[in-house]
């Protein structure tokens, strides 16, 4: 984590993949709990990993990670919750057996569409987001290439992804 | 969207992250929202008239709201941080007013009042202290909203309480430097009530504001 926060990326990916296994394990044991539907967990690990990386800072390095990570996981999953109260009923016992059916490739995929969710935030954010997350360009190319200052680029990455974490709560299971 | 390639976009040019970049913004959102109430303050009923004679009660009260700043604020550095349990700078809180409260006894039980229970307790000017305060918290509220959305808050109900309740105390402290009124009583109840108030205010306001 320490290496992730000095920027250093392999360190920050092999991070990132580590946490998805846990909160993979977290949330798909507490989302059957609550007999909600399996493949909600994989979009809560996602919404969680964005949330690890877009709060980062918040994480006091003279601290223990897990407690931070499980206090991101566990609010996150409060959160769903009180958002998708209206959606929870009863499923009737004849679609019960499609549901338990699913195929489970589902696994290490949520129903999330990045393109829908990159159109939903701002046009600013959608192009600092695509330069320097999807294209890969370094931040003073893309502010080269957007026509920003480097601050700029990197502000609206950074407001771009806690935008796109708020909307997967909204977007996925509306 | 596959979760790898979600990992894989996350950790795209990953930007270093500075240390204690939010406990600053916490700090300077603190002082710039006591400086702004205090300005309000200045602006709006102005500074006591015969302040110089009453020094000695002014620091009385500020002793009261700004400890209740200091335990609040301790708080919510510490609320920012996902996972630091929070009780102990949450309980800290009620010291100030259970301190005002035993004050209140003792002059109770003293004998020799220099005014009837009456006075001491309604003053002059109690209903503009109840709306002067709410008042003054508005900017301070404002920035340590700002500079708590920067952080991860996860009670957002009770960190939104206790925003309030730090604006309400820092727009307190300003509004001692007009308040004519010097007695504990008149302390208590007052700037007790209009604290509460706004932490009232903050704990609704909270949920919404504080999301993430």
């Amino acid at each position: 984590m320490v290496a992730s926060l000095d920027g250093d990326a392999a360190a920050h990916k092999a991070l990132l993949a580590k946490l998805s296994g846990h909160l993979r394990a977290y949330f798909k044991r507490h989302v059957a709990r609550i007999n909600r539907d399996p493949v909600e967990a994989e979009d809560l690990v996602q919404e969680v990993l964005i949330a690890v990386h877009a709060h980062r800072r918040t994480y006091d390095r003279s601290q223990l990670f897990t407690p931070w990570m499980y206090a991101i996981a566990r609010y996150k999953f409060l959160d769903y919750l009180r958002r998708t109260k209206e959606f929870r009923k009863d499923v009737p016992i004849e679609e019960a057996e499609e549901i338990i059916a699913r195929d489970d490739h589902a696994a290490v995929e949520s129903t999330l569409d990045l393109e829908k969710l990159m159109a939903r935030i701002s046009p600013k954010a959608r192009q600092a987001i695509r330069c320097v997350k999807l294209d890969g360009l370094s931040v003073a190319e893309a502010a080269e290439r957007c026509g920003m200052s480097e601050s700029s680029v990197k502000v609206s990455v950074h407001r771009g992804l806690k935008a796109l974490a708020l909307l997967i709560g909204t977007e996925s299971r509306s | 969207m596959k979760t790898d390639r979600l990992i894989e976009m996350l950790s795209t040019n990953v930007e270093p992250v500075e240390r204690g970049q939010i406990g600053k913004a916490f700090a300077w959102a603190l002082v710039a929202g006591g400086i702004a109430a205090f300005c309000v303050m200045l602006a709006s009923v102005g500074l006591r008239a015969d302040i110089g004679a009453h020094l000695g009660f002014l620091a009385i009260k500020l002793l009261f709201v700004l400890s209740l700043v200091g335990a609040g604020a301790a708080f919510l550095l510490r609320s920012i941080h996902p996972g630091q349990g929070a009780q102990k700078p949450f309980a800290l809180i009620f010291v100030p007013f259970l301190a005002v409260g035993a004050a209140v006894a003792v002059v109770a039980l003293l004998p020799g009042r220099s005014a009837p229970w009456g006075v001491l307790t309604f003053g002059t000017q109690w209903a503009t202290c109840l709306y002067c305060v709410p008042l003054f918290a508005a900017i301070p509220f404002a920035a340590l909203i700002w500079a708590l959305r920067n952080g991860a808050p996860t009670n957002l109900a009770r960190t939104g309480a206790i925003a309030g309740l730090v604006a309400g105390a820092l727009g307190a402290a300003a509004y001692a430097f007009h308040c004519p009124d010097d007695s504990l009583p008149f302390v208590a109840v007052w700037y007790g009530a209009s604290i509460a108030l706004c932490s009232f205010i903050g704990a609704i306001l909270g949920p919404r504001l504080l999301r993430w």
